[in-house]
């Protein structure tokens, strides 16, 4: 039988998807519900003075209204910070109360501080205009680079600083730098980015008034962490009395790791007024509340020698967490971002440092990529200006300063498996006709136009993670991943995983896999994910870490139930268990060449007896039923790697930047489905491209969101990209049995300098920040077009 | 937000102010303008309700004058709230002899918040300068010559006379609804 595993299978879930009969949260209605409508505080920073919300009970079909002062009373927990960062100087970081709906005082414009329910939406919308918040106004801090010399929004928060986080040695760098001959530097800006899943955030309630069960249908990437986080901290229901359904979940990309305000409003709300509730976002509210992404202002410095050796790399940052520290705000910009900024190089010494701090705006938390894109844009920002400086080919640096042997002890913390850079960039360089680069160059300029080509390495540490490591690091969980494989006995397959998926192909990719290890057609097994009463229990999927850590649990619970298999087909081909070979499923007698299938097995396992004969096919020692289940929790992170070139072509009269060429040559170890992974590579380049030419987070100084709708935040569209060129090299990982390393967030985090460098290639140099815009280009042209008059 | 912009009305000033004088000149010319509630001298609330785009609402907006300077200048300053935001802001007037007119040259700095500020400055400022030419459309027509000898001729004896009659304090009182005029105009303009 061939392996599935490296095929292009097609995706499994396509079939519903396509047709429209995908089920979304929004697509469920429970009989009686109520609509819940948020009143929002308009105000970046504001007193509550009051809340008089009696017209809004009066109004036509308002069943209740509730607000801040309620849910302190009930004692509901607020929302959290799943990771404890420690400032340099050891101190804990900082954290402010965040509650569910806001009762004294409002942080950012969009924070919920009273809901309305009612019998329709449009009754809801008319209460909630009626509830009459009276606000004292005060002056919001919004820009992440005077935060800390602003009045302090929170109490307790001085300077609005969360933490002052160091890794590395700032002496070994000093002493570093001291010898160096050369050293480059960069200001930058990390764009804040809106991370805009096409499916708006939702939740469904049903409160059971028998079995006084929670029921929360709603939009997660980790259903099970959202019920542990609502139950242990938000305290709505005890962990057995609530149960999380994620259904299908139309993208994340992170913004839909953390439980929100609204979940626990309504979960709790719920139970109050003994009525089902929905709310379903408008896309203006998704971008007001949902968690925002990057917003970092960065200095870095590369210490080089004359030879193009790197010799010392430091980075200061100020990392703009928003109006409250949430599930992956804190180590986003640490442990996420500081280890990685020193990049696919050798770097004798280094040191990150991050001053995290909360203003009044939207908080910021991962989305796609986390605290890696930040990290390759810092560092392929300046390996490119020092090429630039010292008249190197862009490609010679960076070789020059790869790591050739595996392991690799990276300079901050990671030490990477396995991995070959050279092979990569050779290959990206061959796929993109490097060479031919500076004929193309010619001929734009004949043509008028500018054309540009930037380079970008990159490696990420993701399959989050290790357990002993992360919760070293601060995490308040052990991020290991289970699942379980029900084989019936008729033959199908139920395999569960604790990893959502919300666009990552799990129905596919995790079928792939376990029809490889049962021996049996894909066909026969059924993917189950998101739903706490189903599966045993998970972490959910962010981080890259769903086949690195999640599939492995499935293989590792399929071997078990094929070694239960094993000793159960010895007994009914009475040979010795060592006598058994399992292949394509089928238990095969070595000697007499007498088999079962792993269908007859499953059978005997469930119903272990026959008529007029005493034989039970169960080993003693063994039960019947063949249910397995796994909890995996990695060695290490897992490391993909790779080299993306972009070319792009400027026209000057008009500042607009066409991406012409892009080539990604990607290390993703041993690849389940080449077909998921290249759309995952899309998705990820388009994201980053976005980042990088389009997307702009913007508000103004008062803390108003500008970009708050499609009118005016840039999504990128198709025919901004050009074909991609897609290219893999692979190197097992060594910290899983698959040898797999994560795709899912590779694209968003090599592509945005990539193309920035090819922009700034471009303009001969000049920098130019994120997105370059064609304003901010057309400008940059005429800066140049004076320049070279100049010179001239 | 940042809002600038001028009218040439082909009144004299004073002709001008004896119209801006009559609130029923005022409510006719100003969307959805429902009422002008005077607290004090230079204290007032407007009332105003509109339904352009996606929003329907009745917005309350406290105006208060300062700088004074008749018959010149003027600064308004004001705060709307409504269901669906907020809008405060300064206005800066002034009235300019001009070709034998009046040229009003108004400059507005505002902070919109709430839904109102998350449509969009684009749709927000565009619309802004339609109302604008509705306002003063609007009101050039019912203050011109032509129309005021015909079915309007009243007003102009109204006002003319109370002009003459207490000329400082009256002047005063122009001004004031003036500005209601203006600022309700203004907030009518941030809240579409």
């Amino acid at each position: 039988m061939a392996s599935l595993v490296g095929s292009r299978v097609e995706r499994k879930e396509d079939t519903r998807f396509l047709q429209g009969k995908g089920r979304y949260t929004a697509d469920i209605n429970i009989a009686n519900q109520t609509y819940a409508v948020f009143v929002r505080s308009p105000h970046a920073r504001a007193k509550i003075k009051s809340v008089d919300t009696s017209k809004a009970l009066k109004s036509s079909g308002v069943v209740g209204v509730l607000t801040g002062k309620e849910i302190a009373e009930d004692k509901i927990g607020g929302l959290i910070a799943g990771w404890a960062i420690r400032s340099e100087d050891g101190s804990e970081m900082k954290v402010p109360a965040n509650p569910p709906l806001a009762k004294d005082v409002a942080n950012f414009v969009g924070e919920p501080i009273a809901v309305v329910f009612a019998e329709t939406l449009d009754e809801a919308k008319e209460g909630a205009e009626k509830v009459k918040v009276d606000y004292k106004v005060l002056k919001a801090v919004v820009d992440p680079a005077e935060a800390m010399k602003s009045e302090a929004i929170h109490d307790g928060v001085d300077k609005n600083l969360c933490y002052d986080w160091l890794l590395g040695d700032r002496k070994a760098v000093d002493e570093a730098f001291a010898k160096a001959d050369k050293i480059i530097k960069v200001d930058l800006i990390n764009n804040r980015l809106v991370p805009n899943a096409m499916e708006p955030r939702a939740c469904v309630v049903d409160y059971n008034t028998a079995s006084e069960e929670i029921t929360l249908y709603t939009t997660s990437q980790n259903p099970h962490l959202s019920r542990l986080v609502m139950s242990a901290f938000g305290g709505v229901a005890p962990e057995n009395k609530l149960r999380v359904v994620a259904p299908d979940v139309g993208g994340g990309f992170g913004s839909k790791i953390n439980v929100y305000n609204e979940e626990i409003v309504c979960s709790w709300a719920s139970k109050k007024i003994e009525r089902p509730i929905k709310w379903v976002a408008e896309r203006t509210e998704s971008f007001l509340t949902d968690t925002h992404g990057r917003d970092h202002v960065t200095h870095a410095e590369l210490a080089v020698s004359n030879d193009g050796k790197f010799l010392g790399f430091k980075n200061e940052t100020i990392a703009n967490l928003g109006a409250y520290a949430r599930v992956f705000g804190t180590v986003t910009p640490t442990y996420l971002f500081g280890p990685c900024a020193t990049g696919v190089y050798v770097i004798p010494a280094a040191y990150s440092n991050v001053k995290a701090v909360y203003t009044n705006t939207a908080p910021v938390d991962a989305y796609r990529g986390a605290g890696r894109p930040e990290a390759t844009y810092t560092i392929e920002r300046l390996v490119e200006k020092a090429a630039m400086e010292l008249g190197m080919d862009k490609t010679e640096i960076r070789m020059k300063n790869f790591p050739t042997q595996f392991p690799f002890k990276q300079t901050l913390v990671h030490t990477v498996d396995s991995g070959d850079y050279v092979a990569g960039l050779e290959k990206a360089k061959q796929m993109a006709d490097y060479a031919g680069f500076e004929a193309r160059r010619k001929k734009s300029e004949a043509n008028g136009k500018l054309r540009g080509i930037g380079v970008s390495s990159y490696f990420e540490a993701c399959g989050i993670a290790p357990s002993a490591a992360v919760m070293s690091l601060g995490c308040g969980v052990g991020l290991w991943e289970s699942a379980e494989v029900r084989f019936n006995p008729t033959g199908q397959i139920s395999v569960f995983t604790g990893a959502h998926s919300h666009g990552q192909s799990h129905d596919t990719t995790f079928a792939q896999i376990a029809a490889d290890e049962l021996g049996v057609p894909m066909e026969n097994i059924d993917v189950v994910h998101g739903d706490t009463d189903k599966g045993t229990f998970g972490m959910g999927t962010y981080g890259s870490r769903s086949l690195t850590v999640g599939g492995i649990a499935i293989v590792n619970a399929c071997k078990k139930i094929v070694a239960k298999g094993k000793r159960v087909a010895a007994k009914m081909l009475e040979v010795n268990e060592d006598e058994i070979e399992f292949k394509d499923g089928e238990f095969v007698a070595l000697k007499s060449n007498k088999k079962k299938t792993i269908g007859e097995v499953a059978f005997a396992c469930y119903l272990p007896g026959q008529r007029d004969e005493m034989k039970s096919p169960i080993p003693e020692g063994d039960e019947p039923g063949l249910i397995e289940s796994s909890f995996f929790d990695p060695a290490n992170f897992s490391f993909p790697a790779g080299s993306h070139i972009c070319e792009v072509e400027i026209d000057p009269d008009t500042g607009n930047v066409k991406v012409e060429k892009y080539t990604a040559v990607d290390d993703f170890g041993r690849i389940v489905n080449p077909m998921i992974v290249e759309g995952q590579v899309h998705g990820g380049i388009a994201q980053g491209i976005g980042q990088a030419l389009h997307e702009n987070t913007q508000y103004d100084e008062t803390g108003q969101l500008m970009t708050a709708s499609y009118m005016d935040y840039t999504m990128p569209r198709a025919d901004n990209f050009p074909e991609f060129n897609l290219g893999f090299t692979c190197t097992h990982a060594t910290s899983n049995p698959l040898g797999v390393k994560g795709c899912g967030e590779a694209g968003a985090i090599a592509s945005p300098p990539t193309v920035m460098n090819a922009v700034i290639d471009a303009l001969g140099g000049q920098e130019i920040s994120m997105p370059a815009t064609a304003e901010k280009v057309w400008k940059a042209c005429k800066t140049m077009k004076k320049s070279n008059a100049k010179a001239a | 937000m940042k809002l600038a912009g001028s009218y040439q009305i082909n009144l004299s000033k004073e002709k001008v102010w004896e119209a801006l004088n009559d609130p029923e000149i005022l409510k006719k010319s100003i969307p959805g303008c429902e009422e002008f509630k005077k607290n004090s001298e230079t204290e007032f609330t407007a009332t105003a309700t509109n339904k352009i785009g996606p929003f329907n609402a009745s917005f309350t907006g406290d105006i208060e004058l300062t700088d004074l300077n008749p018959p010149n200048s003027y600064k308004i300053t004001g705060s709307g709230n409504s269901p669906v935001g907020f809008a405060s802001g300064e206005a800066t007037v002034k009235l300019e002899d001009k070709e034998g007119g009046t040229n009003l040259i108004y400059e507005v700095e505002a902070n919109v918040g709430g839904k109102i500020a998350q449509v969009g400055s684009r749709l927000i400022d565009m619309t802004a300068k339609k109302m604008a030419d509705i306002f003063f459309g609007k009101f050039s027509e019912l203050v011109s010559p032509k129309e005021i000898s015909s079915s309007e001729s009243s007003i102009e004896e109204k006002g003319g006379l109370e002009d003459q009659a207490k000329p400082k304090k009256q002047n005063q009182k122009i001004l004031i609804f003036a500005g209601a005029t203006l600022i309700v105009a203004i907030l009518a303009f941030l809240f579409l």
